[in-house]
């Protein structure tokens, strides 16, 4: 009885001493015990991430696909207006001048000159003039176009030539379709026969002109181009021994609707051999397709972050079913339903935070691949776009992780006694 | 504990139990499976709250208290053995016994390698638990449990799933822990187990059918 006493008497000693140590530590040591903590907590939640991997592996990959498409589909969604202002320009022209009834079946130099007078210089993205001629290659009929081609180039990236394009005086580009019917390849040999038209000068007799030209390319661009010859305004000069003749030009002019009505108002008014006409489709449609593009890219990024949040949510469940008894130990060693929520919130933000890192930088190549692929240029890299793709990531998988980790918190401590 | 009962539907797990425990006391609970033992147990380590009836620790009445105080005392005064360890899987030796510490108060690697080295496993610290033996493990947890200093240590079945060698293992532990004045209730099948206790008490259909308190100390049972 006395030994029971003084053992009783040694353990609450014992135990008192252990609370003023722990007391005392709290208030002289609290900056010291608040980072031991909280290296604890990062200890351990790491380690839960690292050691069991497997199992965060899918709610990660969730993560990483939804942040790659947002901060991809975002890029590409600020990208769009500059890239589809340019491709819409270089698809072409926005208004054509074709010859008037004055002006004898083609416009001359001048008259092109004067039409383009009437336009600003900010205004005018490019012109693009062809001068068509029928000629023959050993009898047979085709079309010869007389182009300024450095500048067809430019304004017609969706052309494909197999070779190069011309940029020697004799060279030609040979429309796919033509060069399947005349069995040309690069690097042949063509002479092209241009037949004169007899002119006042009283000649009666047809007279021919020849010139031999060498394929430098072919030209496929899946449209009407491919019946065509291309060469150089020089060339062409060469081959009807006369001044260039233009039977149309192409112009593409950075204006809205109503300024491009006015201008064709006063080119009409100003140049008499011109008649200037407007290519309506594109001009108006630029803007609704845009509009259109980035409502379907809005709504695409939103579904998928949907369902990357119900993947998240998901195995957040699975997670907190199937660790319910390391949840009652926890309980049973004293945590309060707050260390809980912390540690699987944590759990959770730390897979959204390296998720959404990940994603952010897969989402920028995704992007650019994109843009080299349909756009044919390259994306302007936005560096807020990876705190916002994380911030996005942490959002989704923080508002996932919600619920299964409040059911984390009704855990019963007891059920770590229950027969297992 | 005075007049407890714990009651499941229509199944009475605890009925009427009177029961004292001294503190220091070293005390092993018997009895045949479905007695009663570990809603006992879970009774007295604040993980559960009875049906009816008082149970006074520390002369607080923790059948009146909230899940949060509850929480405070399971942290506070009382550490935990159970039969299948219930060790975090994927946290090395050392790290569970530190999670004690985190609820506890404050972290502390050399303090946690000196209870595993107290447990003989010091040369396991960075071992996770599927790489420990059972007995191994079970150590682990008695290094857990007496990392804070509880003034209690609960144990369900502790040696239930180890080796005579580890039994014995666990048994000086034990030993040790109630020279050092810790309060120590042992629910166990094993007469040699529960022979090492200063008294044991056996329940039998959630009643108290014998406690050799009385021989011992000289003492009724209420
Ligand atoms: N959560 C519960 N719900 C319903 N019945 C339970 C629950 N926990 C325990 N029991 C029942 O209470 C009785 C006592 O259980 P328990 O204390 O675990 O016994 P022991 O640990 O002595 O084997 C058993 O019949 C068991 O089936
Ligand atoms: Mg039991």
């Amino acid at each position: 009885m006395t030994d029971k006493r003084q053992t009783v008497g040694t353990a609450r000693t014992q135990g008192q001493a252990a609370e003023s140590a722990r007391t005392q530590g709290q208030a002289t040591g609290t900056a010291r015990t608040q980072a031991a903590r909280r290296a604890m907590y990062f200890r351990m939640i790491t380690a839960s991430f690292a050691r069991r991997f497997s199992r965060m592996v899918v709610a990660l990959l969730a993560i990483i696909v939804g942040a790659t498409v947002l901060s991809g589909l975002v890029t590409i969604y600020y990208d769009m207006p500059r890239q589809m202002g340019m491709q819409f320009r270089s698809y072409g022209a926005n208004m054509i001048l074709v010859p008037s009834d004055s002006a004898q079946g083609g416009m001359t130099r001048a008259d092109i000159d004067q039409a383009l007078a009437q336009v600003s210089n900010d205004e005018l993205v490019g012109v693009s003039t062809y001068h068509y001629e029928n000629c023959t290659i050993n009898a047979s009929p085709l079309v010869v176009a007389g182009a300024d081609l450095e500048a067809t180039r430019a304004t017609s990236p969706y052309w494909y030539v197999t070779g190069e394009w011309p940029d020697e005086p004799g060279e030609v580009l040979v429309g796919l379709v033509e060069a399947d019917f005349f069995s040309l390849e690069v690097g042949d040999t063509v002479t092209i026969t241009h037949t004169l038209v007899a002119s006042d000068d009283g000649r009666s007799a047809l007279e021919e002109s020849s010139v031999d030209f060498v394929v430098s390319g072919l030209l496929d661009t899946g449209g009407s181009e491919e019946e065509y010859f291309f060469i150089s305004n020089d060339d062409m000069a060469r081959l009807t021994q006369a001044e260039p003749s233009y039977n149309i030009a192409e112009l593409s002019i950075q204006a809205d609707a109503e300024r491009l009505e006015a201008l064709s108002e006063a080119i009409s008014q100003e140049v008499p051999n011109v008649t200037p006409q407007l290519v309506k489709r594109l001009t108006t449609s630029e803007t609704t397709v845009l509009t259109k593009l980035q409502a379907l890219v809005f709504l695409v990024t939103v579904v998928v972050l949907a369902l990357t949040m119900i993947c998240v949510a998901t195995t957040m469940t699975a997670v907190v079913t199937e660790r319910r008894r390391e949840i009652g130990l926890r309980k049973a060693l004293g945590a309060s339903d707050k260390s809980i929520v912390l540690e699987f919130m944590g759990e959770g933000l730390l897979q959204g935070a390296l998720g959404g890192l990940i994603g952010a930088g897969l989402g920028f190549g995704f992007a650019q691949l994109v843009s080299t692929n349909v756009f044919n240029s390259s994306i302007t890299f936005r560096p807020l776009l990876i705190p916002i793709t994380v911030l996005a990531a942490l959002v989704v998988t923080g508002l996932a992780c919600a619920l299964p980790v409040r059911n984390a918190t009704t855990v019963d401590p007891a059920l770590v006694l229950k027969g297992e | 504990m005075k007049n407890v009962s714990k009651i499941y539907g229509e199944l009475r797990a605890l009925d009427n139990v009177n029961l004292t425990i001294e503190q220091g006391e070293w005390v092993a609970i018997m009895g045949p499976s479905g007695s009663g033992k570990s809603t006992a147990m879970n009774i007295i380590g604040c993980m559960d709250k009875p049906t009816s009836g008082e149970v006074l620790l520390d002369g607080q009445d923790i059948a009146k208290l909230g899940r949060r105080e509850l929480t405070e005392i399971r942290r506070d005064k009382i550490g935990l053995i159970f039969q299948q360890f219930h060790l975090i899987s994927y946290l090395t030796a050392v790290e569970n016994v530190m999670v004690a510490q985190y609820y506890h108060s404050l972290p502390d690697e050399a303090e946690a390698l000196e209870a595993l080295e107290r447990v003989g496993l010091a040369d396991r610290a960075k071992h996770l638990p599927s790489q420990l033996s059972g007995g191994e493990q079970q150590r682990v947890c008695v290094a857990r449990a007496l990392i804070n200093h509880p003034e209690i240590i609960l144990a369900d079945e502790p040696t239930g799933n180890l080796d005579e060698q580890n039994e014995r293992i666990v048994l000086d532990l034990f030993r040790q822990l109630h020279s050092e004045g810790t309060t120590l209730v042992v629910v166990t099948h094993d007469a040699e187990v529960g022979a090492s206790a200063e008294r044991i008490i056996t329940l039998e259909y959630g009643r108290v059918t014998s406690d050799n308190a009385d021989t011992k100390f000289g003492k009724g049972n209420g």
